[in-house]
């Protein structure tokens, strides 16, 4: 298996800004294109089943995607994450908080697209 | 024409600073306080079973203290919440109580009830209402756990006719949250109750504000490029279209432009395209976000259909209890030896006979606290530049769930005796023996229109403290 390098990959957080919560046991993930003409990339690239696979050790049986082109965002839905959900998880996040920080290490392929990644 | 409607509260807990600075620095004509999630109704619904007079957000007793100069104003602020919480009809009086207190007491208090569902379970079920989860379909019947708190999301409609009652502060038990928000807005501009497109811009501003600094650059992944010590909570300035502009208190800390709006437009939604409240079903699809000037944000276009013909029912239910405990791990190979001091926990616990229903470990400072902080390619592959660096320390913690209490209690009693019988480098044991707590899980269902019916009760702070005293306390009263 070849080892993907940070040249040929980039981290979901230059694109995006990311917020999360609870929906009973599930949670739910915003994704926002920091810029709009990265919403095409983010697209193309950041697949429900590339969710699942970031978080697959949380539990999620499921990842729904949903797309918002009026305002350059994606709304993931990850079914049953949260060990219980808010009253019974015995995860210090209980309540799916800590998904969207997380989402922000993942890496995309950068493909030949430049997307616009925010600098710094 | 515009209505201008602040939020300075978005859950039970938030910041008790907030309505007074919002009221300081800014005119609105609506201050409304938000303090129910799902959970906070099961705590609330537990506080009230352990002493009867209690069940509602008393941080709200405390707001109202604090903007009692505000209140006393002949252009007073209206203030909507629904910190009425599991025992609206106790909040009331508590209000009451404060206002004539605080030297008030011509204010008009309405009080709307009705969504309280706990003892009509049965009622409910014999009308041919399965109570069904709505995730896996079950009935209610088929729970065999027994059920602490069951509410409906009553809508817009009883706090609009609240305010036509010419109430100054209405307070509501179980309410959609950005009804708070509807039912000013329509009160205001007279919308009728099949506008649906003017209700589903107004509960678009609603979710926009229901959580408070959320919208106003509080809890961003841009923390480091906004300045939040005096973070502005938001304000809604509602147009007869029900298009809004979000804003902020003039001066304050926080960020409001197009990031931080959408940021809050998606968070806790499922399908965008149909954002279900009692009062709207709405398309967050439709809507347009424009930065207008400096934290100035136009959200205009959303399109809303007929709501869902049953209210929404958050029903919790107990499930044993919980506890956890946490140790501080220091020194080399911290993540092992702290995993090694979980499993002498565990099996010690073994050893006693007590097998828990459930544990869960995670070593904090190692990247346990959710999957995915680790740098991932597809969620399989370690990037070679981002190597692991081995922690020199962590937080170890570990939490248990167990029907019997006494199994939970024993669990709590396994970490001190670490201190000289585990291995060196913990330490963290000066908090003492952790409690342990009720579980209470949530079971989300569906109830028909018309087997709820919303009450109001307007009256001066004065006229409510008179008809309690002509009652039993609020103790011994049903508020069914």
């Amino acid at each position: 298996m070849t080892e993907p390098s940070a040249s040929t990959t980039i981290r979901l957080g230059e694109l995006a800004v990311t917020r999360s919560g609870d929906k009973g046991n599930h949670v739910n993930l915003g994704v926002i294109a920091r810029r709009p003409e990265s919403y095409a990339f983010l697209v193309r690239e950041l697949t429900a089943d590339r969710i699942l696979a970031h978080f697959a050790s949380s539990g999620t049986d499921r990842v729904e995607r949903f797309e918002l082109p009026n305002v350059q965002a994606l709304n993931f839905m990850l079914y049953n994450a949260l060990d219980g959900g808010a009253g019974r998880s015995l995860r210090s996040d209980t309540q799916g908080k800590l998904f969207g920080t997380a989402a922000q290490e993942l890496r995309l392929p950068r493909g030949t697209d430049p997307p616009g990644a925010a600098s710094g | 024409m515009t209505i201008r409607i602040a939020n300075a509260a978005g859950f039970l807990g938030d910041s008790l600073d907030a309505p007074r600075r919002l009221l300081d620095a800014s005119s609105v004509d609506v201050l409304t306080l938000e303090y129910l999630a799902e959970l906070t109704v099961s705590i609330l619904a537990h506080q009230r079973r352990k002493q009867p007079s209690l069940g509602y957000a008393r941080d709200f007793l405390t707001v109202l203290d604090s903007i009692r100069d505000h209140l006393a104003r002949p252009d007073r602020p209206r203030i909507v919440t629904n910190a009425g919480g599991v025992h609206p009809r106790a909040c009331v009086e508590a209000a009451a109580r404060r206002l004539v207190d605080q030297g008030v007491p011509e204010l008009r208090i309405a009080g709307i009830w009705g969504d309280e569902l706990t003892d009509r379970l049965d009622a409910l079920r014999a009308a041919g209402c399965p109570l069904a989860h709505l995730d896996t379909g079950r009935p209610l019947a088929e729970l065999d756990r027994p059920v602490t708190s069951a509410h409906a999301y009553l809508g817009a409609r009883p706090i609009a006719d609240a305010l036509e009652g010419r109430a100054d502060l209405v307070i509501t038990g179980r309410v959609a949250d950005a009804s708070l928000t509807v039912g000013p807005a329509v009160h205001h501009f007279g919308w009728a109750w099949d506008d649906y497109d003017r209700l589903a811009a107004a509960s678009v501003a609603g979710h926009l504000i229901e959580c408070g600094a959320q919208v106003t650059g509080g809890y961003s992944v841009r923390w480091d490029d906004v300045e939040l010590e005096a973070v502005g909570y938001p304000i809604a300035e509602v147009d007869a279209r029900g298009d809004a502009i979000i804003t902020k208190p003039e001066g304050s800390g926080g960020r409001v432009d197009r990031l931080s709006v959408i940021e809050q437009l998606v968070y806790e939604i499922g399908d965008p395209r149909a954002y279900r409240t009692p009062d709207v079903t709405v398309d967050f699809t439709s809507v347009d976000v424009r930065e207008s000037d400096a934290d100035r944000v136009a959200v205009r276009g959303a399109r809303g259909t007929p709501p869902p013909a049953d209210y929404k029912v958050s029903l919790a239910y107990h499930d044993g209890f919980t506890s956890s405990v946490q140790l501080v791990v220091a020194g080399r190979h911290c993540v092992e030896k702290a995993r090694r001091t979980a499993e002498l926990i565990i099996g010690r616990l073994a050893r006693a006979g007590v097998t828990l229903d459930r544990v869960h470990i995670e070593c904090l400072g190692a990247g346990e606290s959710v999957p995915g902080l680790r740098p991932c390619v597809h969620g399989l592959q370690r990037l070679e530049d981002r190597q692991d660096r081995s922690p020199s320390e962590v937080v170890l913690r570990v939490s248990a769930r167990d029907r019997r209490r006494d199994a939970i209690e024993r669990f709590t009693k396994e970490a001190a005796p670490l201190i000289t019988s585990g291995p060196a480098g913990l330490a963290g044991y000066a908090v003492g023996r952790s409690a342990s707590r009720p579980v209470f899980a949530y079971w989300p269902t569906t109830v028909p229109r018309d087997l709820v019916e919303a009450h109001i009760e307007i009256r001066t702070a004065r006229q409510w403290l008179e008809s309690a005293a002509d009652l039993p306390p609020t103790s011994e009263r049903n508020d069914a």
